[in-house]
C-alpha cells in the first residue's frame, strides 16, 4: 500500500511543476497581466528595500569599525576585525551552541503538539470555535507578558510547578543553574508558539484530499498507515513552512530570556549576546558584526531546512 | 408614515456626519492652535530622573520653575542599567527634550566624553565644585579638565554593626578596623559579613573600595581611554582578592554571598548574633521605619552601630564607595541657559536639605549636613561619619569605557567563592585588556 502511495504522490508533483512551464505557451493577455502585476507591486518593493536594505547595509558597514557609542572620536576601521573576535570567542560559541539547542528542541516539541492540535481543530465536531479559540489564545498573548507569567510559576517563592512536580523540593530554584532555566524558558516559548505552528499545519492539513485517505482506508491501511504514509506526505510543503518559521523565530530567541533570566547562568542566545554589545556596551562594531553572523546563520538555517524537506516553495504554492 | 421617518433619518445622517466632521476640524485646529501657543509660551525644561525620591523631586521641580521656563519630572526605569541606556538612546539620536538628567556618577564621564553634556561655564563650574562641595562628589562631576554636572546628593557606605557582636568580639570600634577583623570578629562569635556579591554594579563598587582601600586603582590614565592602564593585576588588586576570598572561605560568609545585594543582609543584622554590614545611607532609615511600624524594638535599633568603612590593609586608610546622583544638562537642549540655572537650583543646599530629611539622600555639601532639621532627623555621629566618607570616598574609574570595564570585573571576579589571589587579579587584567582592544566578548 505504502510505496505505491509514495509514488503517486511524487510524481503529482513533478507534474504540477512542469505543467505550467512546458505545456501551454504564455498568451498574450498572461504576458500583459504579468506585467501589470510586475508594475503593482514594484513601489511596495522599492520601499521595502529603502527600509530594509537600508539597516542592512548599515550594520554591514558598522561591523567593519572599532567603535563605541560613547567615545565617537575613539572610531577607527579595523576590517574584519570584529568578526574574527567573534568567531574565534568561546562564548560566542558557547551561545550559538544554547541557541541551536532552544531551537531544536522548542521546535520539535511544537511540531509535535502543534500537529495534534491541529488534528484536534481539523475534526472536532461539537464546539469548533471554543476549541480553536482556547488553542490559539496562547498566541495572542504578549511574550513578555507570557515570559513573565512563567518566571512567576517557576519561582520557588510564589510559583505552583514546584508543587505541582512530585517529588522535587519546595525550594528548587529554576533559575540558579543552566539546565533548569534552559527547561524553564523552552516551557514559555513552546507555551506560547505552538499555537502558531498548529495553525499553519491546520492549513496544509485542510489540503489533504479526502478522496486519498479514504481510498487509503478503503485498500486497509491502518490509522498509524494513513498518517504516516498518506496525511503526512501530503503536508510536506506545509510542514516545511511551519518549521521553517518556526526554526527562524526560535533562533532569534530573546524575550524570554530578557524577562526570565537576563541572560544569567548561561542562558544567552546570540540575538541576546548582540544586544548586550550593542546596547548594554554601546559597542557598535562588534554588536553588528554579531547581527550580520546572527543573519547569515538565519540564512544558513532556512537553506538547510529547505533542503532537507526537498520541497521547493514555487511547487508548494501550486500545489495549494 | 415609512417615507416621512425615513428621509429626517437621512438628514439627520448627513448632519451628523457632518457634525463629526466639524468636531474632528475643531480638534484638529486647536491641536495645531494649542501646538502654535505652547511654542510661543514659555518653554517646558524635561528632567530625567531616577525613581529615588521623586515626591521631594518633583516639588523641586515646582520651586525651581520660573516666570520663564516650567520643569517637567520624566521618570526613568528603576535599574542603573536601563536608566543609562534609556538616556544613551536619546542623547545619541541628539534628543532635544533631554533638558535635565539625574546621572548615576559612574556614568559622568562616559556621557561627557561623547560629547552628550553641556560643559559648565566656568564661573558655573566653580560654584558647582567649591570648597563646600564633599571632595568624593566633587570628584565625579569632572571629566578632562572641565565640569560637567551639579552634584546633587551623595550615597557612601560605612559599616553598619551590632553592637553587643562587637563587644563580644571585643574589637574597638572606635579605631579603624580592617576586613580582616571584621571576619575574624563574625566568624569566632557566630555573627556573618553582610556585602553585595551577586553579579551586578554593586559588586564592583565593594571591589573597587577594596583595591583603592589597598593603595591600588582599577585604572590609571583614564583619558585614554582604551588605551588606559590596566592595574587591577596589581599587588592592591591581589590584597583585595585577598580579602574576598577570606570572607568566601570563612564561616562568616552569609549563605547567599554570590548572589547578595543590599537588601539581602538586612534582614541577617538582628538574627542571632548578628552581622557586620557594608551598605549605603539607607540602612538606617530602614530600621528607623521597622521600629515605628513595631517591627523592631528600641533597644535593637539601639544596638545598631556604624563605624568607617574597613581597611583592605590595616596601613592604608579606607576609601568607602561614592554613589548618589550628580545633574547634567542635556548638550542638543534648546534651552540650556534655562536648563543650567534650573540644575543649580535643584542642587542648591536648601534643596539637598530636602532632600535628605524627606528622603534620606544626602547632601553633597557640607555645609546642609549642619542644617537644623537635618541634625534632628539623624544622630549627630552618623552624619559626621557619613560626611567624612563621602570626603574620603574612592570613586569607581572614570572612562568613556566604564560599562565595559564594570561588566568584565563582574564576568571574571563573579562569583566570590571562585576569587583567588593568585590568579583572579591578573586574570581580569588580561581579559579587561582584550576586551578594551576589541579582542574579546563581553
Amino acid at each position: 500500500v505504502s510505496s505505491t502511495y509514495i509514488a503517486t504522490a511524487g510524481e503529482d508533483e513533478k507534474k504540477v511543476k512542469k505543467g505550467p512551464t512546458k505545456g501551454r505557451p504564455e498568451s498574450e493577455r498572461s504576458r500583459a497581466e504579468n506585467k501589470l502585476g510586475r508594475n503593482l507591486v514594484l513601489p511596495a518593493i522599492i520601499v521595502m528595500l529603502l527600509v530594509t536594505a537600508f539597516p542592512m547595509l548599515r550594520a554591514l558597514y558598522l561591523s567593519l569599525f572599532s567603535y563605541s557609542l560613547t567615545a565617537p572620536e575613539d572610531r577607527e576601521f579595523v576590517g574584519l576585525s570584529n568578526y574574527v573576535t567573534a568567531l574565534s570567542d568561546p562564548l560566542f560559541w558557547r551561545d550559538t551552541g544554547v541557541t541551536v539547542l532552544y531551537m531544536v528542541v522548542t521546535v520539535a516539541i511544537e511540531l509535535v503538539i502543534g500537529f495534534i492540535f491541529a488534528m484536534v481543530m481539523h475534526r472536532v465536531i461539537f464546539a469548533r470555535g471554543v476549541i480553536r479559540t482556547s488553542i490559539l489564545i496562547p498566541y495572542g498573548i504578549i511574550t513578555v507578558v507570557s515570559g513573565f507569567a512563567w518566571q512567576f510559576a517557576f519561582s520557588y517563592q510564589n510559583g505552583f510547578v514546584n508543587s505541582w512536580i512530585p517529588g522535587l523540593d519546595s525550594t528548587f530554584n529554576w533559575f540558579a543553574e543552566t539546565t533548569p532555566a534552559v527547561i524553564a524558558i523552552m516551557v514559555s516559548e513552546i507555551w506560547k508558539t505552538t499555537p502558531f505552528m498548529s495553525l499553519l499545519l491546520l492549513a496544509g492539513l485542510a489540503q489533504v484530499s479526502e478522496d486519498m485517505i479514504e481510498a487509503a482506508k478503503v485498500d486497509g491501511a491502518t490509522w498509524w498507515q494513513r498518517l504516516w504514509k498518506v496525511i503526512l506526505p501530503n503536508m510536506r510543503a506545509a510542514i516545511m513552512v511551519a518549521v521553517l518559521f518556526r526554526a527562524l523565530d526560535a533562533y532569534r530567541i530573546f524575550d524570554n530570556i530578557f524577562v526570565m533570566t537576563a541572560g544569567a547562568v548561561g542562558t544567552e542566545s546570540i540575538s541576546f549576546l548582540t544586544y548586550r554589545q550593542t546596547i548594554e556596551q554601546f559597542q557598535l562594531g562588534i554588536g553588528s558584526a554579531l547581527s550580520v553572523l546572527l543573519f547569515l546563520s538565519v540564512l544558513l538555517i532556512a537553506f538547510l531546512i529547505v533542503k532537507l524537506f526537498r520541497v521547493d516553495l514555487a511547487a508548494a504554492r501550486q500545489e495549494g | 408614515m415609512k417615507r416621512l421617518s425615513a428621509a429626517p433619518r437621512g438628514r439627520s445622517r448627513k448632519r451628523s456626519t457632518r457634525r463629526i466632521a466639524g468636531l474632528a476640524a475643531a480638534v484638529l485646529a486647536g491641536g495645531t492652535l494649542s501646538a502654535c501657543s505652547s511654542a510661543s509660551a514659555k518653554p517646558s525644561l524635561n528632567w530625567y530622573v531616577n525613581p529615588d525620591g521623586v515626591e521631594t523631586l518633583t516639588s523641586l521641580a515646582e520651586e525651581c520653575s520660573t516666570d520663564e521656563y516650567d520643569i517637567e519630572i520624566q521618570l526613568l526605569p528603576a535599574s542603573a542599567t536601563d536608566q543609562r541606556t534609556q538616556l544613551a538612546r536619546r542623547l545619541a539620536a541628539k534628543d532635544s527634550s533631554t533638558d535635565l538628567m539625574s546621572l548615576d556618577p559612574v556614568f559622568v564621564a562616559e556621557v561627557a566624553n561623547a560629547g552628550w553634556l553641556e560643559q559648565l561655564p566656568e564661573d558655573v563650574a566653580a560654584t558647582a565644585t567649591d570648597d563646600d562641595v564633599l571632595a568624593g562628589a566633587a570628584e565625579t562631576v569632572t571629566w578632562d579638565d572641565g565640569v560637567y554636572a551639579f552634584p546633587q546628593w551623595a550615597n557612601t557606605q560605612v559599616l553598619w554593626y551590632r553592637k553587643s557582636l562587637a563587644e563580644k568580639a571585643g574589637l574597638d570600634m572606635s579605631k579603624p578596623v580592617t576586613w580582616g577583623q571584621v571576619i575574624e570578629a563574625a566568624a569566632d562569635n557566630g555573627g556573618t559579613v553582610g556585602v553585595q556579591g551577586n553579579k551586578y554594579e554593586a559588586y564592583v563598587v565593594w571591589i573597587n573600595a577594596l583595591v583603592m582601600g589597598a593603595g591600588g586603582q582599577i585604572i590609571s590614565n583614564n583619558e585614554a581611554g582604551k588605551e588606559a592602564d590596566i592595574e587591577i593585576g596589581s599587588e592592591a588588586g591581589k590584597e583585595a582578592a585577598r580579602v574576598i576570598q577570606k570572607l568566601a572561605d570563612s564561616e562568616a560568609a552569609q549563605p547567599d554571598l554570590t548572589t547578595s545585594n543590599e537588601g539581602t543582609s538586612l534582614g541577617l543584622m538582628y538574627e542571632g548574633a548578628g552581622e557586620f554590614m557594608v551598605n549605603w545611607t539607607f540602612v538606617y532609615q530602614n530600621y528607623k521605619t521597622l521600629v515605628d511600624a513595631g517591627d523592631l524594638t528600641k533597644e535593637q535599633l539601639d544596638d545598631l552601630g556604624w563605624a568607617p568603612y574597613p581597611r583592605t590593609v590595616k596601613e592604608e586608610e579606607s576609601k568607602p564607595p561614592i554613589g548618589g546622583i550628580d545633574i547634567g544638562v542635556g548638550a542638543y537642549s534648546e534651552n540650556s541657559e534655562f536648563a543650567l540655572e534650573a540644575a543649580e537650583c535643584v542642587t542648591s543646599p536648601e534643596a539637598q536639605v530636602q532632600l535628605a530629611v524627606n528622603e534620606g539622600l544626602m547632601p553633597s555639601r557640607s555645609s546642609a549636613y549642619e542644617d537644623e532639621e537635618l541634625t534632628k532627623a539623624y544622630p549627630g555621629d552618623l552624619l559626621t561619619l557619613w560626611r567624612e566618607s563621602v570626603d574620603k570616598g574612592g570613586p569607581r574609574p572614570k572612562s568613556a569605557y566604564y560599562a565595559t570595564i564594570s561588566a568584565a570585573l563582574q564576568s571574571t571576579w563573579h562569583a566570590p567563592t571562585g576569587v583567588d589571589p593568585d590568579s583572579t587579579p591578573e586574570e581580569s587584567a588580561t581579559f579587561l585588556a582584550d576586551v578594551l582592544e576589541g579582542k574579546a566578548l563581553l
